[in-house]
C-alpha cells in the first residue's frame, strides 16, 4: 500500500519541465539533478515533497525527449508513483524500466494536497481527502512482468533474457 | 489482410506474423545514442555486466548535444563515451561531424530495417523505411547488448497528402498542420504511414522532415514507403546496394485516415509552449522576435539553407535580431559551403555554430535571455527547452524564419514571390558579389593602369584594344557562369598587378645589376610586357561584367607573364 500527498500538475508536462536541459551536465550525477526534479513546472516541488508522495498530472504526461533521467529522478527523488489521465510512449515504457509505478485515472477527482492511498495490487486509489474512490487501469502484462522485477535492467538479471509471456 | 508497413518489419524481425496490438520481440538492426543518453545506458550495461555488444558495428554513438563540450561535466561524459566505444568496438560520431539523427540516416539507416535509439527524434529514420524510434537508455542497452527488443505492434493512422504547396509553403507547415490538427498526443502509441501521391514526389529532406516530427504528435515511427527517391538518396551516399522496395499492402487496416491537401495549406507557426498550439502566418505576423535559429535534426539539411539562402541573399537582417545557424552534419556545412549558402548566411549576419545539436537542448549555442522571445526550425516549443523557462519559442519553416529574419517579426515568407521561385533551380548569380568583385578589379585595374602609364606611354591603347577584342568574343563563347570566372580574374589581376608594381618598381629606381647586360634586358621586356597587360585590363575591367572572357584573357596574360619573365 502506497501512501501520500497529491502534487497536481496541468496537462503536457514535458521532460523539459521535469529534467531541464539547462541541468545536462548533471545528468551523470542523477542524485544531483533530483534536486531539480520538475523545477520548470513547479520550481518549489522538489524542496517540498516527501518520499512517499504522488505526482499527479493531466492528459500527455512526459512528452517529449526520450531521457530516461525523468522517470528515473522522480522516482529517486521518492515520489511513490505517477498518476496521469494519460502518459506519453517513451516516459511510461522508460517509468516501467527504472521501477516507477504510473497509473492512468482521471486525476480530475484529485485535489492539490490530498491525501492518497494506492494499491497497486488491486487497481485502487482512495482520496483520504474527499472520500473518493478510484481505478487505474491495469498495466500490460508485459509491463507488470518488468516492474515486478524491478526494472528492465533486473528483470534481464533474472533470466537472462526478455521472458515476457 | 494486408500488413502496414510497420507490422511488416516488425513480423520480418520477430519471425511470424505479427498484427497490431500484439507484444513482439524482435531483432534490432542498428541502436543510437547521444552523449545525453549514451552514459547512463553504458552504466546499466555495466550492471549488467555486459562488456560485449551483439553487433558493435551497427551501435553509433553521437556527440552532438553538447558538442563541442560547454562545460568539464559534459567533456566527461564525452571522454566515457569514447573509452567505452573503443573498449566495444561500437562506433563513435565524435564531436562536429553532426546530429544524430542527420548522420545515421546519411550513413546508416537502411529501408526494411529496425532502428532503435535513445532519442527521441530516432522516429526521423522511418523517411527512409526503416523501423525507427526512440526508447531510453536502459531500452537501447538491452538492444545492443542482446541485439532485440519488444515491441507493441503499433495501430497505424495514414496520412494520405495530396495537392502541390503552394509558393512559401513547406512540409514544415504540413507537418506542424497535421500536429495542430490531431494534437500533440493526437497519434500516441501510433504508427504514422506519411503516404499519397505528394509524399511520392517529395525529395528525402523533406520526408525527413515529416517522420522527425512525428513523435510530437505521440506516435511511436513516422514511415514512409521505400521507393525510387529512396534509392537515389542512398545511391548518392554511396549505399545504393542496402535499397529495397518496401510498401504498405493496399488492403492493409489503418485505425485511422488522414486526407490532407497541402494546397490548401498556409505558413504554419507553433506558438509557446506545445507544438500543437499552431496557428497561421496571418494570424502570426507581427510578432516581435530576438532570435532565429535555423537547424536541428527536422530542418537542418542542405533543401532547407537553400530555402534561407536564397531569400536573405543580399538583404541585411534586421536591427537587433541574431540569427543562429547550424548545419545538420557536417557533410552538409561541405555543401552549403560548395554551394555558396553558407557565405550568404554569414554576409547576411547569421552566426555560425558547427554541426550539432546547437541550443535546441539549452545547453550551448544561443541561449536566449530572459522575456527573449526565439522563432525556430526546431520540433519542439516547450518550456525552458532552450536553456531558459522565461523565454518563449514559436516553431516554423525556414522560410518563415528567413523572412522574419530580414523583417525583424514574424513575417510571411510567400511575400519572397521571385526569391522563392529560384528554390531548387541550380545556380544563383550572384549579382551583389559579381558587382563587389567589379568595383575591386576596377579599382587594382586603375592603380595598374597609372603605374604602367608612366613606363609605357602610347602604346597602351594599342594593347588594350586588342585584349577588347579578345574579350567580346570570349564573351560570346562563355555566356553567364560568371561567378567564379569574376573571382579567378581578379586573383590573376592581383597577382598580375603585384608583379607589375614591383617590376615597375625595380624599372624606375635603380640601375640594372651590374654584371648581367643579359638579366636587365630581360627584365625590361618583362615590365614592358606585364605592363602591356595591364593596360588591356583597364580596358576589359570596363566589361568587367561579361567576366568569363576577362577570365580567359587574365589566363592568358599570366601565362605569358610567367613564361616571359621567369622566376628571379
Amino acid at each position: 500500500m502506497l501512501k501520500g500527498k497529491a502534487w497536481k500538475f496541468g496537462d503536457d508536462i514535458s521532460t523539459d519541465h521535469i529534467a531541464p536541459g539547462r541541468y545536462f551536465h548533471l545528468r551523470s550525477d542523477l542524485p544531483e539533478l533530483a534536486k531539480h526534479v520538475l523545477e520548470d513546472a513547479d520550481p518549489e516541488f522538489a524542496s517540498k515533497m516527501s518520499a512517499g508522495d504522488f505526482v499527479v498530472g493531466g492528459n500527455n504526461f512526459g512528452l517529449g525527449s526520450s531521457r530516461e533521467h525523468a522517470p528515473t529522478i522522480i522516482h529517486l527523488a521518492g515520489v511513490s508513483a505517477v498518476l496521469a489521465k494519460s502518459f506519453a510512449r517513451i516516459f511510461f515504457r522508460n517509468s516501467i524500466n527504472v521501477g516507477l509505478p504510473v497509473l492512468i485515472c482521471d486525476t480530475d477527482q484529485i485535489d492539490a494536497g490530498d491525501e492518497l492511498e494506492i494499491d497497486l495490487e488491486t487497481g485502487r486509489i482512495k482520496d483520504l481527502t474527499n472520500g473518493k474512490e478510484l481505478e487505474f487501469k491495469p498495466l500490460p502484462p508485459t509491463m507488470i512482468k518488468i516492474l515486478n522485477d524491478g526494472g528492465l535492467v533486473s528483470h534481464i538479471k533474472k533470466h537472462g533474457d526478455f521472458k515476457l509471456d | 489482410m494486408g500488413k502496414t508497413l510497420a507490422e511488416k518489419i516488425l513480423g520480418s524481425h520477430a519471425g511470424h506474423d505479427v498484427s497490431a496490438g500484439e507484444i513482439a520481440i524482435a531483432h534490432v538492426d542498428l541502436c543510437l545514442f547521444q552523449d545525453g543518453t549514451g552514459p547512463l545506458a553504458i552504466r546499466q550495461l555495466e550492471k549488467l555486466g555486459v562488456d560485449k555488444l551483439a553487433n558493435p558495428d551497427r551501435v553509433v554513438f553521437f556527440l552532438d548535444h553538447s558538442a563541442p563540450s560547454s562545460r568539464k561535466e559534459l567533456s566527461n561524459d564525452h571522454k566515457f563515451i569514447r573509452d567505452f566505444c573503443r573498449k566495444t568496438g561500437a562506433q563513435l560520431s565524435e564531436v562536429g561531424k553532426g546530429i544524430c539523427h542527420v548522420v545515421i540516416n546519411e550513413d546508416y539507416v537502411v529501408p526494411g530495417q529496425i532502428l532503435i535509439g535513445a532519442d527521441s527524434h530516432t522516429c526521423t529514420g522511418g523517411a527512409l523505411g526503416c523501423f525507427s524510434t526512440g526508447m531510453g537508455s536502459t531500452d537501447v542497452a538491452i538492444g545492443a547488448a542482446y541485439g532485440k527488443s519488444w515491441f507493441r505492434v503499433p495501430e497505424s493512422f495514414k496520412v494520405y497528402v495530396t495537392g502541390t504547396f503552394p509558393l512559401g509553403v513547406f512540409p514544415k507547415d504540413l507537418i506542424l498542420h497535421l500536429i495542430g490538427t490531431i494534437g500533440a498526443d493526437g497519434a500516441t502509441y501510433k504508427s504514422l504511414e506519411f503516404c499519397g501521391p505528394t509524399i511520392e514526389e517529395m525529395d528525402m529532406s523533406s520526408r525527413f522532415t515529416l517522420s522527425n516530427m512525428a513523435v510530437e504528435a505521440g506516435a511511436k515511427a513516422g514511415l514512409i514507403a521505400s521507393d525510387e527517391t529512396t534509392k537515389k538518396y542512398l545511391e548518392s551516399r554511396g549505399r545504393g546496394d542496402k535499397w529495397i522496395p518496401l510498401k504498405a499492402d493496399s488492403d492493409a487496416e489503418y485505425e485511422r485516415v488522414i486526407e490532407i491537401d497541402v494546397s490548401t495549406l498556409a505558413p504554419t507557426v507553433s506558438y509557446p509552449h506545445t507544438v500543437d498550439n499552431t496557428y497561421t502566418i496571418d494570424e502570426a505576423a507581427g510578432i516581435k522576435i530576438d532570435q532565429v535559429f535555423l537547424g536541428t535534426c527536422t530542418n537542418s539539411r542542405t533543401e532547407d539553407w537553400e530555402v534561407v539562402a536564397k531569400i536573405v541573399k543580399g538583404k541585411k537582417i534586421a536591427p537587433g535580431m541574431r540569427f543562429i545557424a547550424i548545419p545538420g552534419s557536417v557533410e552538409v556545412m561541405k555543401e552549403v559551403m560548395d554551394l555558396g549558402y553558407y557565405k550568404t548566411l554569414v554576409e547576411f549576419g547569421a552566426v555560425m555554430v558547427p554541426p550539432g545539436c546547437g541550443p535546441c537542448v539549452g545547453i550551448h549555442g544561443g541561449i536566449p535571455a530572459d522575456g527573449e522571445i526565439s522563432l525556430t526550425t526546431m520540433n519542439r516549443n516547450f518550456h525552458g527547452r532552450m536553456g531558459n523557462p522565461n523565454a518563449e519559442i514559436y516553431l516554423g519553416s525556414p522560410a518563415v524564419i528567413a523572412a522574419t529574419a530580414i523583417e525583424g517579426v514574424i513575417a510571411d515568407p510567400r511575400k519572397y514571390a521571385k526569391e522563392l521561385k529560384t528554390i531548387g533551380k541550380p545556380q544563383i548569380v550572384d549579382t551583389m558579389a559579381l558587382k563587389a568583385v567589379a568595383q575591386s578589379a576596377q579599382k587594382t585595374i586603375e592603380r595598374v593602369a597609372s603605374d604602367t602609364a608612366t613606363v609605357l606611354g602610347p602604346r597602351a591603347k594599342e594593347a588594350s584594344d586588342t585584349v577588347e577584342k579578345v574579350a567580346r568574343k570570349a564573351t560570346e563563347q562563355y555566356g553567364p557562369k560568371v561567378r567564379k570566372a569574376a573571382e579567378d580574374f581578379e586573383k590573376t589581376l592581383t597577382k598580375l598587378a603585384a608583379d607589375a608594381t614591383r617590376a615597375i618598381k625595380d624599372a624606375l629606381s635603380s640601375k640594372p645589376p651590374k654584371n648581367s647586360t643579359k638579366k636587365a634586358t630581360k627584365k625590361n621586356a618583362a615590365k614592358k610586357n606585364t605592363a602591356k597587360k595591364k593596360a588591356v585590363k583597364k580596358k576589359a575591367a570596363k566589361k568587367v561584367v561579361k567576366k568569363k572572357a576577362v577570365k580567359k584573357v587574365a589566363r592568358k596574360a599570366a601565362k605569358k607573364t610567367t613564361k616571359r619573365t621567369g622566376r628571379r
